[in-house]
């Protein structure tokens, strides 16, 4: 979709005004990387940045490229990685991206890394991006890099400069080029009106998928095609439904006699796997979406829900009561052999496979209290990231370090994210009450 | 919280009586609308079944099986729809809402089973009734406390209007 290729600043221009050489992103990488933020340690000292504000390379672009400053730091702030200065404090006020900065003047107020840029209209109507991120101490560009895409795309720019900036200066990829899909819910309790929601990660460019007329629940992202799959009510029994986002269109998902809930889509998007209610007990399917077979995975009188795959396919959490109280289980995905990973007090729940492989997010509830946590696969390494009245549904970032749920204090429901270090717990933005989210995997 | 306590049996009680007490002024003047409610619907009505009979049957946390008090009721109801053979049915299975979303929907349904199962064990056909869990989607008492939470965990026997 966007076209990416790496910044051809002239060596000659940038030498003018730096007098060092300057290397375009692609062949600097980490070689030089002098900044860099170690997040694998358990305390993470926020690293000041400067984000410069960027310029309009054309007439009446100013506000737009002033806007994706303001992005580029709401995302980096969010992180809790990341320390952005006040742009009030800027002593040098950037005029020109293609000369190099005075990194005296940017040292001065302790940026480490300096973010400069410049939104510009083509004659083909597309709009151009390019950034540059300066390692301030070292006085060295870390990384630049250009972009094109209709100028309705802008504010994706933001989020994919974002992202640039926090793989090279984290060396893990970032999550803010994504989407969360969601159920909006307004109206009483006892007559709430759910409507499935998309939005960008930060809360912008929000879009109703559903009307409301139909009760629908946990929406869930399909890993390689704009689609989501969900349950919903309407005629005879609730049903897994399949929604293109960009067309609408809509269908059931099998012919199964009875109702099916809880899906969610293969790590290649080819099969959506579901819970079946028969008669007083709920069994795991999964179907593949072009053949339509489907296979049964477990067989008990207990009920089986909440399946989510692993990133590699091969293997499948669930969440059963087969051993008399809501557990956490592991098995292959051609179903057979279940393990329980979970042994902790109380009943766990809506276990969810990380993106990296590594966790399993999960709810816990215990003492009448309703946790978010992780889990290892093997059922080691239990850590609890929040708990309270009501915390549910944990759904991971793209890059598996940050998890979304909802949480409702008795007042409705609302979305917030949570490192999985267990810090940095944020309020999501959402113009109502929202609940089931489910993160997207990266646009790009 | 409780202030906002609604409960939707109630509500349709209260209008009923009084609709009742208009009517019951000039036959029995004095009379209490609550304890004549019951005799004025008209037997065999879906308000019979619902105001002298007992819609609803309710459970323990995270139960699904039946109390004795909810067998009572449900012997009520198999008696009702005996008579009243005419009447489809749907069963609707309700978790409250301490507990997460797709074990809840489960639950709904184990409980919509369980009286399910009970009504056909007293005679009563079962290609009258159909099933749907709600799961804690659709409480009828909206509050933060167990006072709500065990008028939600229900089932409720819904006449179909058509039938």
């Amino acid at each position: 979709m966007t076209n990416r290729h790496v910044l051809s600043f002239t060596r000659r221009r940038l030498l003018v005004g730096a007098g060092a050489g300057v290397l375009t992103g692609a062949t600097l990488r980490y070689a030089n990387a002098v900044v860099r933020l170690d997040i694998t340690q358990g305390n993470v000292q926020p690293m000041p940045i400067a984000i410069s504000e960027f310029l309009g390379g054309s007439p009446g672009d100013a506000e737009m490229a002033h806007s994706v400053s303001g992005i580029i730091s709401n995302n980096l702030q969010r992180s809790g990685l990341f320390a952005p200065i006040n742009p009030a404090a800027f002593i040098e006020k950037i005029v020109n991206t293609d000369t190099v900065p005075r990194f005296a003047d940017w040292k001065v107020i302790n940026a480490q890394a300096l973010v400069t840029g410049r939104m510009t209209r083509q004659g083909d109507g597309r709009l151009k991006a390019e950034f540059r991120l300066w390692d301030v101490f070292s006085g060295q560009q870390l990384y630049g890099k250009q972009y094109f895409t209709a100028p309705d795309n802008w504010r994706r720019f933001a989020h994919i400069i974002s992202d640039a900036i926090y793989e090279q200066l984290t060396g893990e990829k970032g999550y803010f080029d994504s989407r969360v899909v969601y159920v909006d819910e307004t109206g009483p309790k006892d007559r709430r009106v759910k409507r499935l929601t998309l939005m960008d990660q930060d809360g912008a460019n929000l879009r109703y998928l559903t009307r409301g007329d139909d009760l629908v629940l946990t929406p869930r992202f399909n890993p390689s095609t704009q689609e989501v799959t969900y349950m919903s009510y309407g005629q005879g029994d609730p049903r897994v439904f399949l929604l293109n986002i960009e067309t609408g269109q809509r269908e059931i998902v099998g012919n199964f006699p009875g109702m099916t809930f809880a899906p969610r889509f293969s790590p290649d998007g080819q099969r959506v796997i579901m819970s079946l209610q028969q008669g007083g007990n709920s069994n795991l399917f999964v179907m593949d979406l072009r053949s339509k077979a489907t296979t049964r995975l477990t067989d008990t009188a207990a009920i089986d829900t909440a399946p989510s795959y692993s990133p590699d396919g091969g293997r499948i959490c669930f969440e059963s009561d087969r051993g008399g109280s809501q557990q956490i289980y592991v098995m292959a995905s051609s179903g057979g052999g279940a393990q329980r990973i979970s042994f902790g007090d109380g009943r766990y729940a809506t276990p969810v496979w990380s993106p990296r492989g590594d966790y399993i997010a999960f709810t816990k509830q215990a003492q009448g209290r309703f946790a978010i946590g992780v889990i290892k696969s093997d059922g080691s390494g239990e850590r609890i990231l929040t708990e309270g009245y009501h915390n549910e549904g944990p759904t991971f970032a793209p890059n598996g370090r940050v998890v979304m749920f909802f949480r409702d204090n008795g007042q409705g429901p609302s979305l917030y994210t949570v490192d999985i270090t267990g810090r940095n717990e944020l309020k999501v933005p959402t113009p109502g009450l929202a609940s089931d989210p489910a993160w997207s995997p990266l646009l790009s | 919280m409780t202030k906002t306590k609604i409960i939707r049996g109630v509500r349709f009680a209260a209008l009923f009586a009084a609709a009742l007490a208009v009517a019951g002024c000039a036959n029995k003047p004095g009379e209490d609308a609550n304890a004549s409610m019951g005799s004025a619907a008209t037997p065999g009505s879906q308000q019979d079944f619902v105001v002298n009979v007992g819609d609803r049957v309710f459970f323990e946390t995270d139960q699904v099986d039946l109390t004795a008090q909810s067998r009572a009721t449900l012997d009520k109801q198999a008696q009702w729809l005996n008579n009243y053979s005419q009447y489809t049915f749907t069963i609707e299975g309700h978790a409250d809402e301490r507990g997460t979303r797709e074990y809840n929907i489960a639950l709904g349904a184990r409980r919509a089973q369980s009286v399910r199962d009970y009504l056909v064990s007293r005679g009563i056909a079962a290609n009258r009734m159909r099933t749907i869990s709600y799961g804690k989607e659709r409480p009828v008492a909206v509050c933060n406390d167990i006072s709500c939470w065990s008028q939600n965990r229900r089932a409720v026997t819904v006449l179909n209007a058509s039938s």
